[in-house]
């Protein structure tokens, strides 16, 4: 492998002197010296903290904040503004959330909602996908569907309730038929944006390298549209579990206990703990979810770069993280990013910061 | 490889280029006639719209003449931009590689490849630093290298210096310049930096504006290797600067 690389370096007979009696040769080793020092200066210097700093750094402000909450909601509840039993405190609540842990109902709801909520977000991405390729892919399809799409999609999902309980009575197809028609439009846009928000640049080095049709959707045109693609499908999920919510209070299934079940039954029986357990649970289960998603999302940005280790792209841009300063440079401005700051963010990382953002904030 | 091929690897005859129709209809390229030896560092000089881009596409495939034949003699071309364009969701390696999964090339040997053109371009051990974390010059080399997995006998490039500072650029010159005469492939380089073009090409081809029409052929009789700030690259340069000088003075009036 050296030998191949160092052609030049060896090669003074064949480099010569010029005409001008330049120093062809060495200037040429010099060059290469050069080169590489450049590339040692150039590099972005990346550091990590330690894990457990992270961990903290992440977790404290959560806890602060859930703490302030229950604080809040103690609060409200001393001033006396309802009597405890219709509001009661965040302590009897999390301690009948607790002791229902431990009920084989509880577990049984649990199961049902959340395969629910699986079983109709899945058929949900298979139908979005397809339909957001679909549109995405022929012109026509757009023209026809493409604005009923986002209509669809800014319905809300409860309105269709009453169609769906007179199409198939209090079942569970009712309940998926919603959660599938309220998640598979997000879904599709997360496509179809995705798709057209490739950047041209990308496509033209996909064909110059010789791919087309497939193959460049394969290579290029898919992964590059992933980050709207996983934005779609988290905001599919969010609808999916609201039509879900819904859809549980009002088709109530004999024999079926669910979470959005014992919630109306607990307002039935005006028993207000158990509505907080409920809110509780589902709350839970938000927050499972939207970490998956969140870890999914932040592995992509990280690969692409659009994550300077811990910062997002708005705090890099404000200044520059601790500590950077003091490593080797000194009190010297740091130009070590100039090399490749200067010559262009990675390809099409604003772009894709922004089309998560509008995606997201659609929610 | 080239044994079997024709001395000439780029055969351009009379091509003209429009966009457009009805009173939109814009012409780039206006009879454009070229003849590229194998082997040969060919430079496209010009101003703003001069169509050398336009030009470029045409010969790396990517876009058809409206008028006129672009015959690249059976040879492959790989093409290189100005911005490195490489694919962010892949590392170094993964982008040098994607040409030959296009092509159906086995695992191990696309690997060995990828090492190889890595040395080649100077970035041994980088396979898998992810774009992000490579400076501008070291993704412009990168992206020569995938440029050189599509065994590319035709390498189109469009300002790959363009957007680097002038040490990286000089330094990517010498490097472009070795790897060219190891390699033996032949070489269009856009570019609207005169000495750029006087210090590489072996032809520099000074195009005019709107439509692009070959306004002069020079040749480049300087030794090799050339340094950007020598005296003859910079008499030559003076004299295509003020050739290239008269034909954007004649869109003035």
């Amino acid at each position: 492998m050296a030998t191949e690389i160092d052609i030049n370096r060896g090669g003074p007979a064949r480099a010569g002197v010029g005409p001008r009696g330049e120093k062809l040769a060495s200037a040429d080793g010099l060059d290469l010296d050069a080169l590489a020092g450049l590339d040692a200066l150039d590099i972005p210097t990346t550091e990590r903290r330690p894990l457990a700093t992270r961990a903290w750094s992440a977790t404290w402000p959560k806890i602060g904040a859930l703490a302030l909450f229950l604080l809040l909601w103690q609060v409200v509840v001393w001033t006396g503004w309802k009597p405890t039993y219709v509001l009661p405190g965040p302590w009897s609540a999390l301690r009948e959330f607790g002791s229902r842990l431990g009920t084989g109902h509880f577990w049984d709801a649990l199961v049902r909602t959340v395969v629910r909520a699986l079983k109709g977000y899945a058929l949900a991405v298979v139908i979005g996908g397809v339909i957001g390729i679909a549109v995405a892919r022929f012109p026509i399809l757009r023209t026809a569907v493409g604005s009923f799409i986002t209509s669809l999609q800014t319905m809300p999902s409860i309105v269709w309730f009453p169609l769906a309980i007179l199409l198939f009575k209090l079942s569970e197809a009712a309940i998926l038929f919603v959660v599938i028609l309220g998640a598979a439009p997000s879904i599709a846009n997360g496509v179809i944006y995705g798709v057209d928000y490739v950047p041209p640049l990308l496509v033209r080095v996909g064909r110059s390298m010789g791919a087309r049709g497939f193959s460049l959707y394969r290579y290029v045109v898919a992964p590059a549209a992933l980050p709207s693609v996983l934005a779609g499908l988290k905001q599919g999920w969010a609808f999916a579990w609201r039509s879900l919510m819904a859809g549980e209070l009002l088709v109530i299934v004999p024999g079926h206990p669910s979470i959005g079940a014992d919630l109306q039954n607990s307002r039935e029986l005006i028993d207000a703990v158990g509505v907080m357990a409920s809110m509780i649970t589902i709350f839970l289960i938000g927050v499972v979810v939207d970490a998956v998603f969140n870890v999914a999302d932040r592995q992509m940005r990280v690969r692409r770069g659009l994550v300077a280790e811990g910062n997002s792209a708005v705090r890099a841009a404000r200044g520059r993280g601790k500590g950077r300063g003091s490593e080797g440079g000194g009190d010297w401005p740091r130009d070590d990013d100039s090399g490749g700051g200067s010559s262009g963010e990675p390809t099409g990382g604003p772009y894709l910061e922004s089309r998560v953002g509008v995606t997201t904030s659609a929610e | 490889m080239t044994a079997v091929l024709s001395d000439t690897a780029l055969h351009i005859d009379g091509v003209s280029r429009f966009f457009g129709t009805g009173a939109a209809r814009v012409q780039a390229l206006d009879n454009v006639s070229l003849d590229v030896r194998s082997g040969e560092f060919l430079c496209l000089l010009g101003a703003s719209g001069c169509g050398k881009s336009t030009l470029l596409g045409l010969i790396a495939g990517l876009d058809a003449p409206t008028t006129g034949t672009v015959d690249t003699t059976g040879r492959r071309t790989g093409m290189m931009f100005q911005d490195s364009a490489l694919l962010p969701w892949l590392t170094a390696g993964g982008n040098v590689e994607v040409p030959m999964r296009l092509r159906g090339i086995r695992r191990p040997e696309r690997r060995a490849r990828v090492d190889e053109l890595l040395a080649m371009v100077r970035l041994a051990g980088m396979a898998d630093r992810r774009p992000h974390e490579l400076s501008g010059g070291m993704r412009q080399r990168v992206s020569l290298a995938r440029a050189f997995a599509q065994e590319a006998d035709i390498l189109c490039m469009d300002e790959p210096f363009g957007a680097l500072d002038a040490m990286t650029r000089d330094l990517l010159h010498d490097e472009l310049e070795r790897i060219w005469r190891q390699t033996g492939v032949t070489v269009i380089f856009v570019t609207h930096d005169v000495r750029e073009a006087v210090r590489l090409g072996d032809r520099i081809v000074l195009l005019s504006s709107r439509p692009g029409r070959v306004a002069e052929v020079f040749d480049v009789d300087i030794d090799r290797p050339r340094r950007i700030d020598s005296t003859r690259v910079a008499e030559l340069a003076t004299r295509v600067t003020t050739r290239l000088r008269e034909e954007v003075g004649r869109h003035g009036h």
